[in-house]
């Protein structure tokens, strides 16, 4: 088989894991509540997603996440009951003013090194968070934002259609951040996380490339929240506290700095694992760290160093299986270990 | 092809280089040598555009280069071997390279390039595909190198390319940078090795804090007293 079949079948793949997904969520083979927690799950790997490029591959720490995610949710809030825009055009606005915002905060403070990316971004996630509660005509105040119109109202579409699109949007923005990192443009990124000076050194547009990779990566966090939006229904000012920025650090910390496939593994199982601990009540907010702690002892690298820190390639997974080995060769999907 | 004139440079308050000047033509390889905090280091990275200029002159080639983007300075021809090597440690070798030749568009050239780098350089032929981080130093200093001249430079700035080598690889870099020398690249060597670089530099100019204070033919500073007490050892 030729790369060019082996990248058809892997489209092939995911679009029929995609659709099976689906379909045994319709027929409630997935019940309402498992699907509920997937696609929470699902968003947060996106956000997760856009974390890491800043982060992970870009080595700038970001500690305002759920800023972002706030943005894009409120925005597309706003857009959908102010000015009765379709539910996709809200969502990509939402997105869209969250890169505008990520931009404005980039060009100020990407122009230094070190850690002055962390403390901006974790104001800014607080003052995000505190303009929220004091702008009651847009946000609903304190109490928050109810009335949200919803992807749709029919009850046995709805879990359909939220799982649909977050997880069509999950698999798109693993595709786009996987060609950006293959590309030249994410060779110059990944060289600044290796060494700032010596990017700037081989003639690569450092400020241009952090600027580039923070807009991005803002961009995915507010397509996350924008989902969230017209899923939920409600929005409230503290469900995008620090501990939620914190909560998507972990995610790229434990997957692996730096490695897609391990964002997508652990966003999922950390969500999962959130709702599994639930009954220790409060406690799992001690159990939660406890196994951070262990992992980040024993595998500091997070779960993806236990593989050489390699990416899941589908195609390479399917030219192994029709017997001939692409070395190299980096897969365009991993929505396909979703589950 | 590089002159350096009145190059005043701060950080913050504390002046780091007094009314600098020097030239490097076409074809040689010039040094700069000096103490520990003399300022080598901070020349090269006032050429390259990673410090600010307070006041004087870079001309390279004709262009003034203290506003200019330290990328754009990169795709002039003038390139950079930082101190310490900074290689991409997580990059494999084969990466480290493609990065240097990240500002080139003749993918043929490129190609041809990477040959002529492993001629002079086997050992990384041999090691194409390690990550970089687990070389040995000489082997990164060789890498840096041989990155550097990825990028088709027509003059390079050396930053201590002896730091923390074997005194028997530094012999054997010092050998490289003549033959790069030889082929037609024009160097510029910083270094605290005074010895080393005068034997191989055509010129030298002699660094104290932040001052020119001596400046002639690399084998006559050789020989003058004053060096010879204050960098040589007597």
């Amino acid at each position: 088989m030729s790369k060019k079949m082996n990248t058809v079948v892997s489209v092939l793949i995911v679009a029929s894991i995609l659709i099976i997904l689906n379909v045994l969520v319709m027929l409630r083979v997935i019940d309402e509540y498992a699907s509920q927690v997937l696609t929470i799950a699902g968003i947060n790997v996106i956000i997760a997603l856009g974390l890491n490029l800043i982060s992970g591959f870009t080595g700038q720490l970001a500690l305002g996440h759920a800023g972002f995610m706030a943005v894009g949710a409120y925005t597309t809030a706003a857009l959908m009951m102010k000015l009765h825009l379709p539910t996709l055009v809200a969502v990509f606005g939402g997105a869209l003013m969250s890169a505008f915002f990520g931009f404005l905060i980039g060009l100020p403070t990407l122009r230094l090194r070190g850690d002055y990316l962390a403390i901006v971004t974790l104001g800014f996630g607080e003052i995000i968070r505190v303009l929220m509660i004091n702008l009651p005509e847009l946000t609903g105040g304190p109490a928050g934002l109810k009335g949200i119109p919803t992807f749709t109202t029919n009850f046995f579409w709805r879990p359909v259609l939220s799982f649909a699109l977050v997880y069509l949007t999950m698999t798109l923005v693993v595709v786009l951040l996987n060609n950006l990192l293959n590309s030249s443009h994410g060779a110059a990124i990944i060289s600044i996380r290796e060494d700032e000076i010596a990017a700037n050194a081989m003639g690569i547009n450092v400020f241009y490339y952090k600027i580039f990779a923070f807009t991005l990566s803002a961009f995915i966090g507010g397509l996350g929240g924008a989902l969230y939006a017209p899923f939920f229904g409600y929005l409230s000012p503290n469900m995008f506290n620090f501990q939620k920025s914190v909560e998507f650090l972990i995610i790229v910390v434990l997957g692996g700095m730096g490695n897609l496939t391990g964002t997508v593994v652990a966003g999922i199982g950390l969500t999962y694992l959130q709702e599994i601990l639930r009954f220790l009540k409060d406690y799992r907010l001690v159990i939660y760290p406890i196994i951070l702690i262990i992992v980040m002892i024993f595998q500091p690298s997070g779960i993806m160093g236990l593989f050489g820190n390699k990416e899941f390639s589908l195609t390479r997974f399917v030219g192994k299986l029709a017997g001939k080995q692409l070395s190299g060769e980096q897969s365009s999907d991993k929505a396909g270990e979703v589950q | 092809m590089l002159k350096v004139e009145n190059l005043d440079v701060y950080y913050g308050n504390i002046r780091a280089l007094h009314e600098v000047s020097f030239e490097v033509k076409k074809g040689e390889i010039v040094t700069l040598i000096g103490a520990n905090g003399a300022g080598k280091t901070t020349v090269l990275h006032a050429i390259s555009g990673l410090v600010p200029v307070r006041s004087g002159k870079v001309d390279f080639l004709d262009q003034d280069l203290t506003t200019m983007a330290p990328h754009k300075i990169v795709q002039l021809g003038l390139a950079h071997v930082p101190e310490g090597r900074r290689i991409f440690a997580n990059l494999t070798v084969k990466e480290n390279l493609e990065m240097g030749a990240y500002t080139r568009k003749d993918t043929k050239a490129v190609k041809s390039d990477y040959e002529q780098v492993f001629t002079r350089f086997p050992r990384l032929k041999e090691r194409l595909n390690q990550m970089a981080g687990t070389l040995s130093g000489g082997e990164q200093q060789m890498l840096a190198i041989g990155r550097t001249l990825m990028s088709r430079p027509k003059l390079v700035l050396m930053d201590e390319p002896s730091m923390g080598l074997a005194p028997l690889l530094v012999g054997e870099i010092f050998n490289i940078i003549k033959e790069i020398n030889a082929a037609g690249t024009t160097i510029l060597l910083v270094e605290q090795n005074a010895q080393m670089a005068l034997s191989i530099a055509d010129r030298a100019y002699v660094l104290e804090t932040g001052r020119v204070v001596l400046q002639g033919d690399a084998k006559t500073l050789a020989d003058s007293e004053e060096v010879r007490k204050a960098y040589l050892g007597g």
